[in-house]
């Protein structure tokens, strides 16, 4: 009786469950640590009100932008001490005795590819899209506030479950897009693979609602004469980067979820056995898959395209042909999935289909990477450490785009697929593409949102040690996937001779942790200095809207909405360089109003996450019935907009004497 | 002058320092590859040679892209640097039809050529098609389990766990399923891979032309032991390989491949310990296919992998 109790309490969670491996409790523990700390302070400095105010409700896209980036940072601290753990464990090969066993050393390679795919790359495209689109098409807001604030707390609700098993239960250990039979309950009983897939399906869930919030805004809510041609290529990146997620998450949803049924109802959609065929898996989770590449580094690309034509001081070379490219590829994304398994005895005809599709990818992204380099000819080009960074950009990204060229053709491919030349390629292509980007986009918009500039020393220092620890870490990749060495390897023969190269990796992270080193050291200099770094509006002399208000920008971005006649706006107007005379006609602004119930969604969601992993069913329907419930109140109350009174406003900007 | 010498003096600095940082790295990955053995460019078999001349040919294509844009990427951005006053400065300056003409149609045309030869080669090095040769071919049936290899001669009535031995110069059929997750069998000096699926048969066919001992492994990861699903590749000559299988028939050290037999083998373990077997039942290959396929869907025959049958 009791234990029926518990059982219906618990569901499958055993006492054992919370017993970890060392290094596994000491990640979860020292992460444990830190939040008590910060709940500690908040409390002691009675900081909870001013916590729940700002932030934890706001609907404020630059706030709810920024906390993306937070996430994304201590994300991708996490998935750095994964890949440092992971590349400890091969350097040392056979000689210290093994550092991890073969089960957490699969458990960390799935947690590291998920993080850093789902929680820091995802996660810095939508900070940057809430932080930068509104801003850039001259909006006040996004279309759908309170969307944004329930898509960014089911991110957060996905990002507790992913590191919820450092001290709870077992991560999945069937990689980073779990391949059914392995990730089926016959081989993986334990609660790994639920937490990897409701993790992924909630954070998803929230992707989906905010690629359609951005596809709506940039589409309604640009300002006035602001056509599409007229829109900076960022926007561009980001219009085609929400319409991949719309199309391409709902397959992410379904695959999931039939996975899911699989394990949960002992259904058959990916078994062997009763008609279920794991190859429709491979398939569809590639359908998602690829896209979710171009989905995370067409922005990349927009970032790039804005950095280099503001430090050349020049327009961007060829836009029509810039638009054009990214189109192309976002549409080709589409029909090239199948690259992924040309060795699953696909044929001769469908492999050399997919396969020249891939490689007229290559096509459009050459004409991006000659029209920046053009867009540097006859300019006059300052080497700040954006600039940096898109030089980095360009050598990485072109090298392991040829990497990608040999793998498209599908008979090159049966020798390199699922070898570390593979594993090399595609972190070539997101670090260098995604990271770098970001990193550059960052250090360029950092003041718009601060007020302040970063350190350019320090970021110089950041930038070499990632390009150097960068090549050293994966050109041993790229060796040792020609000397067979397969990806997921957590011991190896000795006599094959690899363990030289795996040291070097391993240097090289060691190189790229002091780069990452450098950049927080670069955050907290520049705040520290932040009096002698004071910037204007426009410290790079900017060339698109968001460098015409202030830094940082009011609440309501625009006091007075700006009528778009030309592209680069704000550098055009400049170029007239007479100010406006005209005093300025204020008019109310409506906002909307702060709401608690974003985060309250994102709470039931996460109930209903750790239910559905636990078999805890009772919770499962508080968790559903919770969110079902908070929708509706939030659908059915009126007052959520409040007003900011023309006087106010104007009150405002002559305080920040912007007239 | 004394500013424009020190600012000489700096860059001079910057120049060396990273001239050193290079060439370190060079040495490094130099001193850590030099010597060891590469099986994708040092191929033994047929399939393998013409798969590393694919792959260094689509190599060579690319670089006509890559090569210019390293020069370009470089010479423009040193040349027009916000330091270079006497550089052209042209703000204005949006596009320039003829020239991204060009670098539309350049790639184009490289990509037009790469198409061409991947349509030809996909056909010529389709793992399914049978190797041209005179000799007979011999026929092994691979079986990947948790976490080792069972391949199945049923020709010679044989079989071996996680050590193959092929007759040099001899087209050899393989074909492929699993009794475990998906492993993908590779054996790159001789050939690309294969995946290896539960309920289906895959095909891999490929040709040593050496003699010699090569390395084989799975490419994907099937569960926590699949590191040691790693096996060895001996081709020897035609002659041997028969004394060889004759030999093994004959040896009493050979256990038999009973169904309990298999049964235990087939448990998951990461012993990878070398076997031989005499095969009891000449239609293993395909009892363990049908094991695995869906009840719905047992007429008898195995399901191709390209089929797709569900």
């Amino acid at each position: 009786m009791m234990q029926q109790m518990l059982d219906f309490i618990f569901g499958r969670l055993k006492p054992s469950d919370f017993v970890q491996e060392p290094i596994t409790a000491i990640a979860g523990y020292s992460m444990v640590g830190a939040l008590i700390l910060a709940i500690i302070g908040l409390t002691y400095f009675k900081k909870w009100r001013w916590l729940w105010r700002t932030w934890i409700t706001t609907l404020d896209p630059k706030k709810i932008g920024i906390m993306y980036i937070l996430v994304a940072i201590v994300m991708l601290l996490r998935g750095l001490a994964d890949a440092v753990l992971l590349r400890a464990q091969q350097a040392l090969d056979n000689a210290a005795g093994t550092l991890l066993t073969s089960n957490q050393f699969q458990q960390i390679f799935s947690a590291h590819g998920s993080i850093m795919i789902f929680f820091v790359a995802m996660g810095i495209i939508f900070g940057v899209f809430n932080l930068i689109i509104p801003l850039q098409i001259g909006a006040r807001d996004v279309a759908f506030p309170f969307l944004n604030s329930v898509s960014f707390w089911l991110f957060v609700a996905g990002m507790i479950l992913i590191n919820a098993p450092l001290v709870v239960g077992q991560f999945s250990a069937a990689g980073w897009l779990a391949y059914p039979p392995l990730s089926e309950l016959q081989y993986s009983p334990n609660s790994g693979v639920d937490y990897w897939i409701w993790s992924l399906q909630i954070a998803g869930i929230g992707s989906l609602l905010s690629g359609i919030n951005f596809f709506v805004t940039i589409l309604k809510m640009r300002a006035p004469g602001m056509t599409l041609m007229k829109m900076p290529i960022f926007v561009w990146s980001a219009l085609a980067s929400t319409g991949l997620i719309m199309f391409a998450f709902p397959i992410l949803t379904a695959t999931l979820g039939m996975l899911s049924l699989d394990r949960l109802m002992g259904m058959h959609f990916f078994t062997t056995t009763g008609g279920g065929n794991p190859m429709m898996y491979i398939n569809l989770i590639w359908a998602w898959g690829h896209p979710e590449v171009y989905i995370l580094v067409l922005p990349a690309l927009g970032i790039f395209s804005e950095v280099v034509s503001t430090f050349s001081r020049k327009k961007i070379f060829g836009y029509t042909s810039m638009v054009i490219a990214l189109l192309a590829i976002a549409i080709l994304s589409f029909s090239v999935w199948v690259h992924h398994f040309f060795t699953m005895g696909t044929g001769a005809d469908v492999n050399a289909f997919f396969g020249i599709m891939t490689m007229i990818i290559a096509i459009p992204t050459g004409v991006k990477v000659f029209n920046w380099i053009f867009t540097m000819y006859r300019g006059r080009v300052r080497f700040t450490t954006p600039m940096l960074w898109f030089m980095g950009f360009i050598v990485t990204f072109t090298l392991g785009g040829l990497a990608g060229v040999l793998m498209a053709v599908p008979a090159a491919d049966f020798q390199l697929n699922n070898s570390l030349f593979l594993v090399a390629h595609f972190h070539t292509m997101i670090v260098g593409g995604v990271l770098f980007g970001a990193f550059a986009g960052f250090t360029y918009w950092f003041p718009k949102f601060t007020g302040f500039t970063l350190n350019e020393r320090l970021g110089r220092y950041a930038f070499w040690n990632w390009i150097v620890g960068f090549l050293l870490a994966f050109v041993p990749l790229y060796i040792l996937g020609f000397m067979g060495a397969t990806r997921r390897l957590d011991s190896y023969d000795p006599s094959l001779g690899w363990q030289g190269l795996f040291i070097v990796a391993g240097i090289g992270v060691a190189i790229i942790c002091v780069g990452v080193f450098f950049q927080l050291l670069q955050i907290g200099y520049s705040i520290k200095k932040r009096h002698e770094n004071r910037v204007g509006n426009d410290p790079w002399n900017g060339r698109s809207l968001e460098w015409s208000i202030a830094s940082p920008p009011p609440e309501y971005n625009y006091a007075v909405i700006p009528t778009v006649t030309q592209r680069d706006e704000f550098w055009e107007q400049k170029k007239k360089k007479h100010g406006s005379l005209i005093k300025p006609a204020y008019q109310d602004i409506w906002l909307p109003k702060n709401s608690g119930l974003g985060p309250i969604i994102g709470g039931f969601a996460l109930l209903f996450g750790i239910a559905v992993i636990w078999y805890m069913w009772w919770l499962l329907v508080i968790g559903l019935i919770g969110v079902i419930v908070t929708v509706i109140i939030r659908l059915t109350s009126d007052d959520t907009e409040r007003k900011l009174s023309a006087a106010a406003v104007a009150k405002y900007e002559l305080k920040r004497g912007i007239i | 002058m004394r500013k424009e010498n020190k600012q000489n003096l700096r860059r001079l600095k910057q120049v060396l320092l990273s001239g050193f940082i290079a060439v370190a790295m060079l040495g490094l990955l130099g001193y850590v590859t030099y010597g060891r053995n590469v099986p994708l460019l040092d191929t033994k078999g047929l399939i393998a040679n013409q798969e590393r001349d694919l792959i260094l040919l689509t190599f060579g294509l690319g670089l006509v892209v890559v090569i210019p844009v390293f020069i370009l990427l470089f010479t423009v951005a040193w040349r027009y640097r916000a330091g270079n006053t006497k550089a052209r400065y042209d703000p204005e300056m949006s596009g320039h039809r003829g020239l991204e003409a060009l670098w539309w149609g350049i790639p184009g045309v490289i990509i037009l050529i790469l198409g061409i030869i991947t349509v030809i080669s996909s056909h010529a090095l389709d793992p399914y098609k049978p190797i041209n040769s005179s000799v007979k071919p011999v026929k092994i049936q691979v079986v990947s389990l948790s976490w080792r290899w069972l391949f199945i001669y049923p020709e010679e009535g044989i079989a071996t766990i996680n050590y193959l031995t092929i007759p040099k110069n001899t087209p050899i059929d393989f074909t492929i399923t699993s009794d475990a997750p998906m492993n993908s069998f590779w054996i790159p000096a001789l050939a690309g891979q294969v995946y290896a699926m539960s309920g289906m048969s895959t095909q891999l066919h490929l040709m040593a032309s050496r003699t010699g001992t090569f390395s084989g492994s799975s490419a994907n990861m099937s569960g926590e032991g699949f590191a040691s699903m790693r096996f060895r590749v001996s081709s020897i000559n035609e002659n041997d390989y028969k004394t060889w299988a004759s030999n093994t028939r004959a040896s009493k050290e050979t256990s038999l491949l009973t169904d309990s037999t298999y049964e235990n083998i087939a448990m998951p373990s990461r012993d990878s310990v070398a076997r031989t077997f005499l095969l009891m039942d000449s239609g293993l290959y395909n009892k363990i296919i049908m094991k695995n396929m869906s009840t719905n869907n047992s007429n008898g025959k195995s399901v191709n992998a390209s089929g797709m049958a569900m």
